[in-house]
């Protein structure tokens, strides 16, 4: 750089040292220049998508042709508000999707705290790599892999039958989805709880210690709340992610679990209705929007 | 092997000769090619999974110069949707089945083709020359390709005794069992099923359904849905479960039959005594096709009877040509007769070949519900 200014004659060197002296006199003019590029890049790619999905909602097709018919109606948020059919579906995926994040709180908890406080350090790595190992594989790979234990000839009931237990027959169900999505997602939990746990001082429980207080009252007291935000934060991942998904639901669930995703692809790849798949699309994206806001009330981004 | 690919060297070298020799240009009066010019050496397809193997695909290629490019489609609907994608013209052909045929033509995406280009034709089964799925008015908007009915599978060890009827699928004893396929085109199965079971309702095609039809068969499929087990979108995915015991029986095509034989698997398919719904597949002619030439090329080798019977005996399906039945028997000893390639018309009669549900279903009223109809009530049945 050095070299390339030294070397820069006459005019080119006037130039920029005139340019340097403009963004001195005003440095929020630096601060533009420098935003702009990803701003500009956020503002095309990401909010002009959003507002094209919320634009194409009102949106219809042509019945028989299936052309995008471009005048303004309400007609697919009505079709959604009064089908009893999308109403579930909506209903099933943010309730499944609630199941799960909370499935994972109590899993990934005791987890972390253990991992972050009493393992010593050779187990907590060995821990942490068991943690994000299955990460490595695909997402697929690891559906199918369930698919396969939970089927009727499938490695769960080989295992209950040994025991001399009963089969269970949870595959291509609510709960099978329940399961999976439990499984896949819980490394987002661990890692920023673990986080928020160990940021606590040792000092604070020392403290606790000092003024008498059991553990459950250190932990009720002292560990929940400054953990928290680590909880929402990963919640929000758990969360987001089933609310998101249509491919776990397509390959372990069975007849009644559609989901959200599951009806946006299947207007879109199938019955190329659109409209209709932007107006769904906009449920999620309301429900987010709403957790999100509660979540940055209780401090999930600090703990990010 | 070696003689196999010299053979259809010279079936391919014969038709391309036989195209050759009308007078050149196109026809004035209907606008359609009366010869099929130079291939403009490429390709691209929408078919079924299977409608375009390297069997055949190969020694298209090596003869014609036009390179090969498929994509596979999972549904009808799907088929549609590519065909339109990007304003059309994307793919050059698409292997239509009946309930996609007439949206594609009504919607402008396919173009009329002229027979008397493909020289095997005129040895086409003959209610397949100009099905009411492909030809409207004489027009002809594609070449029919292959057929066959949707069977009911089962595993023989465990559904005892063997099922006659469709009632199996509707029954509780199977419960947690069945597996159906994920297209709401299987409202006519219901329909069908309906049509024989419930004579008050009137139904005579299952195609054609009224409001109270179509709520009837709804009402039905509802009832079914506890009963199932899954509702499967890939013809793998119903492999799967009946390989893991996970499902004993299902509406299905020959397809699964075929390959779960094929892995030992003791399953047995039929037509019930009700009829069966059943695919009637045609090559149809993206409108604004960049390659008509290798197009064309393309429909003449597929309707050879080794071609034809080359698929018939991959996928399990019938062929069009009448004159694949020798062809196939050579391919897989006993194949002719097992896919009724050599059956009577009646037998092709029996079957409720798919097609586009419309409102205008020629009793002049415009009452029948059409396909938007029917794919609500298809979510509204999974929900």
């Amino acid at each position: 750089m050095a070299v390339a200014a030294a070397r820069a004659t006459g005019p080119l060197r006037g130039a920029r040292r005139a340019l340097s002296g403009v963004f001195w006199r005003y440095p929020w003019l630096k601060a533009a220049a420098l935003l702009a590029p990803p701003l500009g890049w956020f503002v095309a790619v990401y909010l002009a998508a959003l507002a094209a999905l919320f634009i194409s909602a009102f949106w219809s097709v042509d019945p028989f042709t299936t052309e995008v018919v471009r005048v303004w109606n309400v007609d697919n948020f009505r079709t959604l508000w009064e089908e009893v059919a999308y109403r579930n579906i909506a209903l099933r995926t943010i309730g499944i999707a609630a199941a799960v994040t909370l499935t994972d709180m109590l899993l990934a908890f005791p987890f972390a705290y253990y991992l972050a406080r009493v393992a010593s350090p050779r187990l907590r790595g060995a821990l942490f790599v068991m943690t994000l190992l299955p990460l490595w594989s695909s997402y697929l790979v690891r559906v199918y892999a369930w698919r396969l234990i939970l089927s009727h000839d499938g490695a769960l009931n080989w295992a209950l039958n040994g025991l001399g237990l009963p089969d269970q027959s949870i595959a291509y169900t609510n709960w099978a989805m329940w399961v999976v999505f439990s499984y896949v997602w819980l490394p987002f939990m661990v890692l920023p709880i673990y986080a928020s746990l160990e940021r606590i001082p040792d000092s604070f429980l020392e403290a606790s210690r000092d003024l008498g207080a059991h553990g459950w009252t250190t932990t009720r007291r002292v560990v929940l709340p400054l953990a928290l935000p680590g909880v929402v934060a990963g919640s929000i991942f758990t969360f987001s992610l089933t609310l998101g998904d249509y491919i776990t639901p397509t390959l372990v669930g069975g007849p009644g679990s559609q989901f959200i995703g599951n009806v946006v692809y299947a207007s879109v790849g199938i019955s190329n209705n659109v409209p209709f798949a932007a107006a769904f699309a906009t449920v999620p994206l309301a429900v987010m929007a709403v957790y999100l806001t509660v979540a940055r009330r209780l401090g999930a981004f600090e703990a990010l | 092997m070696r003689g196999r690919f010299k053979l259809t060297h010279v079936a391919l070298a014969a038709v391309t000769v036989a195209l050759a020799i009308p007078a050149a240009g196109a026809s004035k009066s209907t606008g359609l090619p009366t010869t099929i010019g130079p291939g403009e050496g490429s390709l691209s397809l929408v078919g079924w999974e299977g409608y375009a193997e390297d069997q055949w695909v190969k020694p298209f290629v090596k003869n014609t110069g036009c390179k090969v490019s498929r994509k596979y489609a999972g549904s009808s609907d799907e088929m549609v949707t590519l065909m339109r994608q990007g304003g059309g013209g994307q793919y050059d052909l698409v292997s239509a089945s009946g309930d996609a045929s007439l949206r594609l033509i009504y919607g402008k995406d396919v173009q009329a083709v002229n027979p008397a280009l493909i020289p095997d034709f005129k040895n086409f089964i003959g209610p397949l020359k100009s099905p009411p799925h492909n030809t409207i008015k004489g027009v002809h908007y594609g070449i029919s390709l292959q057929w066959g009915p949707n069977v009911l599978l089962y595993n023989t060890a465990k559904v005892k005794p063997a099922p006659t009827s469709w009632s199996v699928l509707y029954d509780a004893k199977y419960k947690g069992k069945i597996t159906v396929p994920d297209n709401p085109i299987q409202i006519a199965d219901a329909a069908l099923y309906l049509s024989k079971t419930n004579k008050a309702l009137g139904i005579t095609d299952p195609y054609e359904l009224n409001k109270a039809q179509l709520d009837a068969a709804v009402a039905l499929l509802k009832q079914q849905k506890p009963l199932v087990k899954k509702y499967w979108a890939l013809a793998s995915d119903q492999i799967d479960l009946f390989k893991n015991g996970d499902s004993t029986i299902g509406a299905s095509w020959p397809y699964q039959t075929n390959t779960l034989k094929a892995a030992k698997a003791t399953v047995a398919d039929l037509i019930p005594k009700e009829g069966a719904t059943g695919w009637a597949d045609t090559w149809m002619l993206s409108a604004k096709s960049k390659h008509p030439n290798c197009a064309y090329l393309w429909m003449a080798w597929v309707s050879t009877p080794l071609v034809q019977a080359q698929q018939a005996v991959y996928f399990g399906e019938t062929p069009a040509n009448t004159l694949a039945c020798k062809e196939m028997d050579k391919l897989a000893k006993g194949s002719c007769a097992q896919y009724h390639a050599n059956a009577p018309i009646s037998y092709f009669n029996q079957i409720k070949f798919w097609k586009t549900p419309v409102a205008d279903c020629g009793n002049g009223k415009k009452d029948c519900m059409d396909y938007t109809k029917w794919q609500q009530a298809w979510t509204q049945v999974k929900g």
